[in-house]
This record gives C-alpha cells, structure tokens and sequence, in this order.
C-alpha cells in the first residue's frame, strides 16, 4: 500500500491527514530525515514559512527533503507548502530559505493582510471540469512560471494561483478546509505510481 | 471564477487553523517583533506593556497606541494580533481600521464592559477570546470569536491556571461526547451555551475553532506540556521577553511546541537558556488581581 506523509513540523497537517486518510491512503506525519525515508509522497501543509524553514532545516530535514525532490518523489504544497516548493521567494524574511524544485517565483502575503483574505470559485480543467471552492488566507500568488512549470489555475486578474512541474504540485489556497479532494486524488495517483 | 468573498467564517478560522503548532509572542516594540519572528513565532501580539509589567504597574491597561501597531506590522511579515478591552467595540474598531490581522478581546486588558462583549460578527478582521471553561468558549463562539485561547493567569510565569483552564476545557468536550440527545439539552443550560453548539462539540468532540492556550507559559517544558494536553498552539507572554536571553528563550519555545512528544528534544532545547522570568506564584494573588476572572 502507497504510504505518504504530511509534514508535521507546524500548520494545518491534521487537516491534510484527514483528507488522505478519507481517500484511502496510508498516512504518517513527518518531521524528521527518517520519517521522510518511510514515504512515497509528501504533503506540505498550509502554515507559516518561516516556522517551517527554519524547524526543518534546524531539525535535518532541509537537506534530505531537497535530495527527495530531486529524486522525483511527489510533493503537495498548500500556501506555505507553495513557498517552500518555489524556487524563488519575494517578500521573505532576512535569510529565509525554501526547498525549491518548481520554477516559479512566489510572493509570501501577495493579497496583504488578513481582511484581504477571501473565497472564491476557480476553474482548474487539470483536476475536472466542476470549479474549485478556493480559500485564500494571507496568501501567496505565483508572480511568474518558469519554462519548466505549468500554471493550473488563475484568478480573473490573470495572477497564477496553482501550478505543477512533474511530481510537484502547488496552490496558493487550502483545498484541505473546504473539503476539495481532487488535488490530493492528483497528489496520490503520482505517489501510486512511484510506490 | 465568481466573486471573492471577504470576512466569512470559513477566513477568520482558517487563518486559526494555519497557526497551529506555533507559538504567538507577546512584543512591545518592533525590535521584539524582530526577534520574536527571527526566532520562530507564527504570529506576535503587538501591545504597549506585557502582562506583568501591567500587573506591576496597575492602572487601566487600554489598547495600544496606533503607531506601535503600525510600526510592529511594518517589521515583520507574519501575522500581527493587538488587543481590545472586552466590550470596547470601538477600540477593535480602530484595529480592524489599522488592519491587524487578529483581535484579542483580552482580560489583560481593563474591561470597557461589565455586562457585554463585542458582537464579533460584525467585524471582517477575526477575534480571538480567552476562556476558562467550555461554556464561557462557547459563548465567545456565539458572539463570533473564530479562536480562543484558554486564560491561564497572565504576567505571573506560574503555569498552574493555564493547565487549570485546558485540562477543564477538553474533560468538558468529553463530558459532552458520552452523552445523549437529552442529556445535552441539559448540559447546554448548565453550560449557559447555545443548544446548536453543545450538540455539535458532542459530535465532533473538540471546539468548532482552534484552542490555543495561553497566561503563564515561561519555559519549552511549558509549552511542551499545554500542546501535550490537547492544545493546537500556545501563546507566550511576559515569558519570553521578561527572561534573562529572549532570542534563546523564543526559539527554543518553538522547538519544544512542535517536538512536544519527544522528551529529549525538550530538554535540549532547555539548556543554556539563562534566568526565566521571576514570577508570581498565582496562590499569593490577592483574588482581584486575578486576570481570568474578567470575561464571562
């Protein structure tokens, strides 16, 4: 049986757990190098970026993560999982890192504050052909895609709010709060196929 | 794509659910903000004297001067809270207007209110509430608060009121999960909560919004033992700032809040760390000066 993981070092993980488990798989939560070795895919959860930089790098997890995405293995990353998966980061702290991997520049908080954050329906044909109840909180927009990238999804401005490049996938909205299972389907047919 | 909509339920705690396994600092200045985020903190909470300094000082405790808030929000990127006296609408008003991202309608702060708190529906930025017990969270989830934190005993470092608060707050929500249809009708009176959301807590078995908890918090081992008995988040106070090395002290906060199950991550992370804050010990508090007992 496929087994993925979500990682666990702060955010909303339980939610992703849930999700997954609802669809079958088997779930463990992540925080450390060993933990990651155990799984077929990984989920990075919604969150704050700076939290999970810097845990994941003081806990040895920074280094055998970007080993793993390099390697193929499948990655999903909501909002703060969007960030840590960019290749490129504006408006980051002073020293702040990512993972990398997808050829995008992402930047933190595009919208401003929290009385920005809203919802809306996108249409994203790469998942189906019903819209996406979408959920953004403090979140990133893809400000451009790389030649290597493809974008998923926009917002009717024409901004970039999901995209995916090989087995990385990544939106800037919380698929995991609203019930929408069809980005964690498209996350686990590519951990199957690599389990 | 159809039109976005701003301010609903569904925004204001999912900003809660982001902030999950994290720590919330209390800072006065825009160089504690600086430190706070540096260090590790999901969020800070902007606000002119910590609780103990409030408690030192005595006096009516408002919210904080708008260039203060202003100049914590201009220094870091993380979400910032800043705090409202229960019942003062217009103060969360002028916090909404500043565009924080979380209101705290605190009793750390002077009640403007004795009878009411402020209609939190009404507002587009979200609110956080203390509470001592289930029912009291859930009167503040009646109102509108999209988080609540439990009380604890602010500005004292003494720890035993936040465990006191947590550990009566989840064995209510298991009370409630061994109950019958009729038997919630009851426990709703009891609680003085609404019936609707007595029977969903019965159902789901934990608060409809994130619980963070929150008054006394001073060391990781602190920290480590709130998340262990069921908090999704902790807030740290005078504790951090009020210690002998903040920048230590904070980081190593959020490392024990996220490696709250593993002992010796722990007790890494607590050497080295120099004083703590000093502390009161909250059973030589003269009843009055007891912050929790504000809200209601």
């Amino acid at each position: 049986m496929t087994r993925v993981g979500v990682l666990a070092l702060q955010g909303d993980f339980r939610e992703h757990v849930a999700v997954l488990s609802g669809l079958g798989a088997e779930v463990a939560t992540v925080r450390r190098a060993s933990e990651l070795a155990e799984v077929d895919g990984l989920v990075i959860p919604g969150g704050e970026s700076t939290v999970m930089d810097k845990l994941s790098r003081a806990f040895g997890l920074a280094e055998p993560l970007k080993a793993a995405i390099a390697d193929g293995l499948p990655v999903y990353g909501t909002c703060a999982g969007l960030i840590m998966l960019a290749d490129t980061v504006l408006d980051a702290i002073a020293g702040q890192q990512t993972l990398g991997g997808l050829d995008v520049v992402v930047r933190r908080n595009a919208f401003g504050s929290q009385n920005q954050s809203f919802e809306t329906d996108l249409d994203v044909p790469a998942i189906g052909d019903a819209p996406v109840h979408a959920v953004f909180i403090r979140g990133p927009v893809v400000e451009s895609v790389g030649d290597a990238a493809t974008p998923l999804a926009r917002l009717d401005d024409g901004r970039v709010v999901a995209v995916e490049q090989g087995n990385l996938l990544g939106t800037s909205f919380h698929p995991e709060i609203t019930g929408e299972y069809r980005f964690h389907e498209y996350f686990l047919s590519k951990a199957r196929a690599r389990g | 794509m159809s039109t976005a909509e701003f301010g609903s339920s569904r925004v204001k705690r999912g900003l809660a659910e982001m902030l999950k396994g994290g720590v919330i600092m209390d800072v006065v200045t825009a160089e504690q903000a600086r430190i706070a985020e540096d260090a590790g903190a999901v969020a800070v909470m902007a606000l002119e004297r910590v609780p103990a300094d409030i408690r030192a000082q005595g006096g009516v405790a408002r919210m904080s001067d708008p260039d203060l808030i202003e100049a914590i929000i201009a220094e870091v990127s993380i979400p910032v809270m800043a705090k409202a006296r229960i019942g003062h609408f217009v103060e969360a008003q002028v916090l909404q207007a500043l565009d924080v991202d979380y209101i705290d309608e605190s009793e750390v702060l002077s009640p403007a209110d004795y009878v009411n708190h402020i209609d939190k529906w009404e507002f587009n930025t979200p609110f956080v509430c203390g509470a001592t017990n289930l029912g009291e969270a859930l009167r503040r989830i009646n109102e509108g608060a999209a988080m609540i934190r439990s009380k604890g005993e602010a500005g004292t470092g003494d720890v035993s009121e936040a465990t006191k608060h947590i550990r009566k707050i989840t064995a209510e929500i298991n009370a409630l999960k061994s109950m019958t249809k009729d038997e919630l009708y009851v426990a709703a009176k009891e609680l003085q909560a609404p019936y609707e959301l007595v029977a969903e807590v019965a159902e789901t078995g934990k608060l409809p919004v994130v619980l963070f908890t929150a008054g006394g918090v001073a060391t990781p081992a602190d920290a480590a033992m709130m998340m262990q008995l069921g908090a999704d988040g902790v807030f740290v106070g005078s504790g951090i700032f009020k210690s002998g090395n903040p920048e230590a002290r904070a980081a190593a906060v959020v490392k024990a809040t996220t490696f709250h199950d593993d002992p010796s991550v722990i007790a890494e992370a607590s050497r080295g760390l120099g004083e703590a804050m000093v502390g009161i010990n909250v059973g030589d508090l003269p009843a009055p000066h007891r912050l929790a007992e504000r809200g209601w």
